[in-house]
């Protein structure tokens, strides 16, 4: 599509413009076999395929191959032009397939059982979130942004609600910024699970699966009981959190404090030294740190190269600086290697929320700034005042001062970013996700050139991507 | 009231980070050459030989805004100054805005600094062209045909510019200020009408 059409189309009404899609709709529908065949269409041109433009095209070869693998590696595989077709042919993978995580399809180009060039294609998720997060208010926000990364919903808040309070100078109590440390950890625990299990299940260690599961279960039951809801909590909110913890979290926390490194160490003894595991993941889906800095991967497939990056280190958040933990590294990179590197981080984990639980802070667990906090109950009947501010903030929102800001959290899978506009209104002018899978994704090239096609399966599931967050 | 008060907060944090550099200011005021250069040494070493570009502070983080001609150049300068991650690269729409429609955000993660760098670059509303950051971080790749899928901006030498997330024959760009929000036809909303 050239600027020139655009152009032309964007000036045109609305009706007008629906009328034109309708036509280009009937020009594109497919021909069916027994009716007479269209001369203007082309049938199986490929830019008249859903696709279009995103397929893989032959004649593109050895040029995508070398960008694909980035300018930072040396290529020694040379296209072969002289190589006969039935030599080399493009499979397609999902976007309906079991071991692709939602729905990312790949283009894979084989040689025999090696896998020469890849291709993700993603798109099939994508409903306008950032679009959405632009016609809510700053308090609806998170309901929003929760839903981008369903298996790590509380850091997708916390970064949203940071990013607002940077904005509006609003500070969290003590006790708030606690429970948000207990919450996203936890969310970190369940989410490495389920990599942990998804991982397992994909190489075909079903056990491992239900297993992962069931302690991930133990880690919803206690959010169902804080929040509400086992997944997009929308609990995490700009000032603080939306309620206070329920009587009995602290058993609940000790209860999965103590079981799940129990647990996880019988399971690593189960994979650790497991001939088969070992056989099907060490020296696979290798990545170098040169690599992941030139592709922006961050998270544990990042340190499971040997970079020490966190930015719970780096950049502290929530008053995370106050807690102990290390920062667990890899040395080669490998499937193996972020496999060690998640169950490590599941104890650092563990160790956070036991300091977390210890400490906890007494006071208020949202800020007492009575323009984003609505006033308590009782204080409605007795101030005119307090029912303005809660008419106010449950009908147009409060109002954030102009001003842009990123503010870049550690979620389960790398750096989550929210980059927010505010034009002095109730609502975010642009509302930007910074997605750690969309970032990570673009590696999956590199890691699985050269590789046999039985290892694609362990290589998307090391990678853990969520493909709401790949689109949102 | 209270409103006003709490809009001055991060104007008043703002000047707080320049606090050493009030004689600068003032002195900035009367001759009129003197350019603001951030105090540390690798982020003044970076933006001083860039004549256009204009270093401020937003809430605290340092924001460099540059005529986008320069981005690429001031991208491998960055690199080499030890910048070595893209961290993200985003668009804003600003409809009202009649030189410069869209700003392209860029923000810059080094590692081994432990610095955050955010680079705007304005382009205009009728020719939104930008030059790709891909050939200086591979990186920029997705989020660049992001940017172009969902706002139009085109990135030139951009090794495969195409639409990543909406369908190929999708019509406009949907993060654009002037695309409505508006409803497809659901196909059984007709029954209504029968009862």
């Amino acid at each position: 599509m050239t600027t020139s059409e655009t152009d032309e189309r964007s000036t045109k009404d609305p009706a007008k413009k629906n009328s034109d899609r309708d036509t280009t709709r009937e020009e594109l529908d497919l021909w069916i076999s027994g009716t007479e065949e269209p001369d203007e269409v082309e049938l199986w041109d490929i830019s008249s395929t859903d696709e279009g433009a995103q397929e893989m095209r032959e004649d593109e070869g050895a040029l995508r191959l070398k960008e694909q693998r980035g300018v930072v590696v040396e290529d020694d595989y040379t296209f072969d032009e002289e190589l006969p077709d039935d030599e080399r042919m493009i499979v397609n993978m999902g976007p309906q397939h079991p071991s692709t995580h939602g729905v990312l399809r790949l283009q894979i180009e084989l040689e025999g059982e090696m896998i020469r060039r890849t291709k993700p294609i993603i798109g099939y998720l994508h409903t306008g979130m950032e679009k959405t997060g632009e016609g809510l208010t700053f308090m609806q926000g998170p309901t929003n942004v929760t839903r981008m990364d369903y298996l790590a919903p509380l850091h997708n808040e916390l970064a949203f609600s940071l990013a607002v309070e940077r904005l509006l100078g609003v500070e969290v109590p003590p006790r708030g910024q606690a429970i948000r440390i207990l919450m996203t950890e936890l969310n970190r625990i369940a989410s490495h699970l389920v990599a942990m299990a998804t991982n397992g299940m994909d190489i075909g260690a079903l056990s491992i699966f239900t297993y992962g599961f069931r302690e991930r279960e133990q880690i919803l039951a206690f959010f169902e009981k804080v929040t509400g809801l086992r997944l997009n909590h929308n609990y995490i909110r700009p000032g603080g959190v939306a309620a206070e913890l329920p009587p009995g979290w602290r058993a609940d926390v000790a209860t999965i404090c103590e079981t799940i490194p129990a647990r996880l160490a019988d399971y690593d003894n189960m994979l650790k030294e497991n001939p088969i595991w070992t056989g099907r993941t060490r020296g696979i889906g290798v990545i170098t740190p040169e690599e992941c800095l030139a592709y922006s991967i961050t998270g544990p497939t990042l340190r499971s190269a040997g970079v020490a990056w966190d930015i719970r280190k780096a950049f502290p958040y929530s008053g995370i600086e106050k807690y102990e933990f290390e920062v667990p590294v890899g040395e080669r990179g490998d499937v193996y290697d972020r496999y060690r590197v998640r169950i490590e981080e599941m104890l650092e984990s563990v160790k956070i929320v036991q300091q977390v639980a210890e400490a906890m802070p007494k006071g208020d667990y949202r800020t007492d700034d009575r323009k984003v906090t609505p006033p308590p109950r009782q204080r409605i009947d007795e101030s005119m005042e307090a029912l303005i501010h809660h008419f106010k903030i449950f009908t147009e929102g409060f109002r954030v001062p102009p001003g842009e800001t990123y503010v870049a959290i550690e979620s389960p899978r790398g750096e989550l970013g929210c980059y927010l506009v505010s034009d002095g209104e109730g609502k975010p002018y642009r509302m930007h996700t910074r997605a750690p899978s969309f970032y990570n994704l673009q590696g999956l090239p590199t890691m699985m050139a050269d590789s046999l096609m039985a290892d694609t399966v362990a290589t998307i599931a090391s990678l853990d991507p969520v493909m709401g967050d790949v689109d949102r | 009231m209270t409103d006003d008060a709490r809009r001055q907060t991060p104007d008043d944090n703002a000047p707080d980070t320049n606090a050493p550099n009030t004689n600068a200011i003032e002195d900035a005021v009367a001759e009129e050459e003197v350019r603001l250069l951030p105090a540390n040494p690798i982020l003044s070493a970076l933006i001083e030989p860039f004549e256009n570009a204009v270093w401020s502070t937003s809430h605290g983080q340092d924001v460099v805004t540059l005529p986008r001609e320069e981005l690429r150049l001031f991208g491998t300068a960055a690199r080499e100054a030890g910048f070595e991650v893209l961290a993200d690269v985003t668009a804003v729409d600003w409809l009202d805005r009649h030189d410069l429609r869209f700003d392209v955000v860029v923000n810059l993660l080094s590692m081994q600094h432990v610095l955050r760098l955010r680079v705007i670059v304005g382009a205009p509303g009728d020719e939104p062209s930008v030059p790709s950051l891909v050939p200086v971080w591979p990186g920029a790749n997705f989020p660049e045909r992001e940017i172009y899928d969902l706002f139009g901006i085109e990135f030139s030498d951009h090794p495969d510019l195409t639409r990543i997330l909406m369908p190929d024959d999708w019509e406009g760009y949907p993060l654009r200020k002037d695309f409505e929000v508006g409803a497809v036809p659901v196909q059984f909303k007709a029954s209504h009408k029968v009862t």
